[in-house]
């Protein structure tokens, strides 16, 4: 089983407040989850190896243009914020 | 006559006759909608709906419209409607307003068609039952103790239930299929690529496709040639044209995958496929047993890299650029708080999983491991379709399940997705067609082609749909 301290350090990088009886099922779904992962270890290694991707599928770097209401909308959803801008939270 | 119960083409034809208006079958559905108690909608946009009626009567009385002009549908609530609420069916999108359309949606708007509201879903699309929705689940048009499976399955009970004349979905690893099968409707997920994915809210980018659920074929393939196509908007869409093709079964190769009628499918489901493959052979198909020894490990694959996409995909709800913000003493807080809050228990989970299998020292054993994987089932697939022309195989291994009965153990609900996976991880188009019930219960079955023979999968499953 993996343990409470692993389950808080993955969420933690996760950015996710966990409760403590989350934390708890998540060890246990966490664990059952990796166990089946296990089976993976049968698989064979694929015998050639293919490049992911058609790297010629990136557009032009271009500016195109939008009805200038989408951007206000944008805006607009934003929680927190101040005329055009969007207000962050100290880091420090 | 009950407005509610016509196909696109049925009402299109009335439409045409002058018998009804698109004012008319649009209040009818709305009425529907009202009285429904299957909590199919998340939000019902009756205002959009009716201006969309009135514009639709306008083009229809011109004369010059097309299939789709006029007809009502539904949207499911992960794919943006401009000015509508669009919530993933997440607390953390509860009061999300989309700034602008999905292009699927463009699409239909420039075709005519009436958006009748947004269909309930599993949050962020991560369900087998919309038992995973922050809002209540939907349930079985055919056994309301019943889920409609998911995650589409608020699209997918609209459509069985006469809510809607047909919708829209997303299928990520079964999500339009595994709902389809069991609510008795068609439901087609297009190849990777050929319908533009902008605008759909994200779950598993390499896997997410947005597809039609409808009450046949014939919609189906309706709505799916109005929405595929490349897109300058998703640089994963493919230029696309689809032609319609008249596939016979006389002389078809039809592969059966033997690792798909194995231990966990229940032997009733699997006599109504058998007895479908056994009507497709009368009928002049040539049935092959066909192997994709790759499969068992599709489930475990999929698990690795869905999650994975989604722990980055869903980084972007973080409180500060839309949706659900908790007030916290610094930025990380913020962060903490506004996902700890906003998030649900399933997608809390996957996002663990997905952290958890790229973080340092763990990338190479899962991650790394899941992307070989999934290049041996893509093997696999081509392997098969160098021999068959098609496969026929179950959707899901059972029928419509209880509501509760699998809530509470995620791997026993991610088996329900056992057959619709595999081919998702090859990119490959598949459709699921109702062909027999169980009880009350419908089964369908899964058609699989190779990359963008969307066609043949059509003119195929139009053949062997059941007639009722």
């Amino acid at each position: 089983m993996i343990s409470k301290e692993e389950v808080l350090h993955i969420a933690k990088l996760a950015r996710l407040e966990l409760a403590d009886r989350e934390v708890e099922k998540m060890q246990k779904d966490l664990s059952a989850i990796l166990d089946y992962f296990d089976l993976l270890k049968k698989a064979p290694k694929p015998a050639k190896s293919e490049v992911a991707g058609d790297l010629s599928a990136t557009r032009k770097d271009e500016i195109l243009l939008k009805n200038p209401s989408v951007a206000q909308k944008i805006i607009a959803a934003a929680p927190d914020k101040k005329d055009d801008y969007i207000k962050v939270k100290a880091i420090f | 006559m009950d407005l509610t119960e016509l196909t696109i083409k049925q009402a299109h034809e009335g439409l045409k006759n002058g018998e009804f208006t698109s004012v008319d079958l649009t209040k009818a559905y709305l009425e529907k909608i009202k009285q429904s108690d299957l909590n199919a909608f998340l939000s019902v946009t009756e205002d959009l709906a009716l201006e969309m009626a009135e514009i639709a009567d306008e083009k229809i009385k011109s004369g010059n419209f097309g299939l789709l002009c006029g007809i009502p549908c539904a949207i499911k609530d992960s794919i943006m409607v401009a000015d509508e609420k669009c919530t993933a069916a997440s607390k953390i999108l509860e009061n999300y307003s989309a700034p602008y359309d999905a292009t699927v949606i463009s699409k239909l708007k420039e075709a005519g068609a009436v958006i009748l509201g947004k269909t309930n879903t599993d949050e962020f699309t991560m369900g087998s039952s919309t038992e995973n929705s922050a809002f209540g689940v939907t349930k079985n048009p055919h056994d309301k103790t019943r889920v409609p499976g998911g995650s589409s399955g608020g699209s997918a009970a609209a459509v069985a239930g006469n809510l809607a004349c047909y919708a829209l979905g997303s299928d990520t690893g079964g999500s339009i299929r595994q709902p389809a099968s069991l609510c008795g409707v068609v439901g087609l997920c297009p190849t990777y690529g050929a319908v533009s994915r902008y605008g759909l809210i994200a779950h598993a980018s390499s896997l997410d496709q947005i597809g039609p659920i409808a009450k046949n074929v014939e919609d189906s393939k309706t709505v799916f040639e109005a929405i595929c196509g490349r897109d300058n908007m998703d640089a994963t869409s493919v230029d696309y044209k689809f032609e319609e093709e008249k596939t016979g079964l006389k002389g078809l190769k039809i592969g059966v995958p033997k690792e798909y009628f194995a231990e966990g499918l229940e032997p009733e489901v699997e006599k109504i496929i058998r007895n479908e493959i056994q009507k497709a052979e009368i009928a002049g198909a040539e049935i092959v047993e066909i192997s994709l020894p790759s499969s068992q490990y599709a489930l475990a694959c999929y698990y690795i890299i869905g999650p994975a996409e989604i722990s980055a995909n869903l980084a972007r709800f973080d409180g500060i650029k839309y949706g659900l913000s908790e007030p916290g003493n610094d930025l990380l807080d913020v962060y903490l708080k506004s996902k700890g809050h906003g998030f649900g228990a399933e997608v809390k989970r996957r996002i663990m999983i997905g952290t958890y299998v790229l973080s340092s020292g763990y990338y190479d054993a899962y991650y790394k491991k899941a992307q070989e994987v999934r290049q041996l089932i893509r093997q696999d697939f081509a392997a098969a379709f160098e021999k068959v022309d098609l496969i026929f195989c179950p959707v899901s291994p059972f029928p419509a399940f209880k509501i509760g009965e699998k809530a509470d153990d995620p791997i026993s609900m991610y088996l329900a997705d056992i057959y619709t996976i595999p081919m998702k991880l090859a990119g490959l188009p598949g459709i699921s067609v109702p062909v027999g019930k169980i009880g009350n219960l419908p089964v369908g079955l899964q058609i699989i082609g190779n990359h963008f023979q969307e066609n043949k999968i059509l003119s195929v499953a139009g053949l062997v749909e059941s007639k009722e």
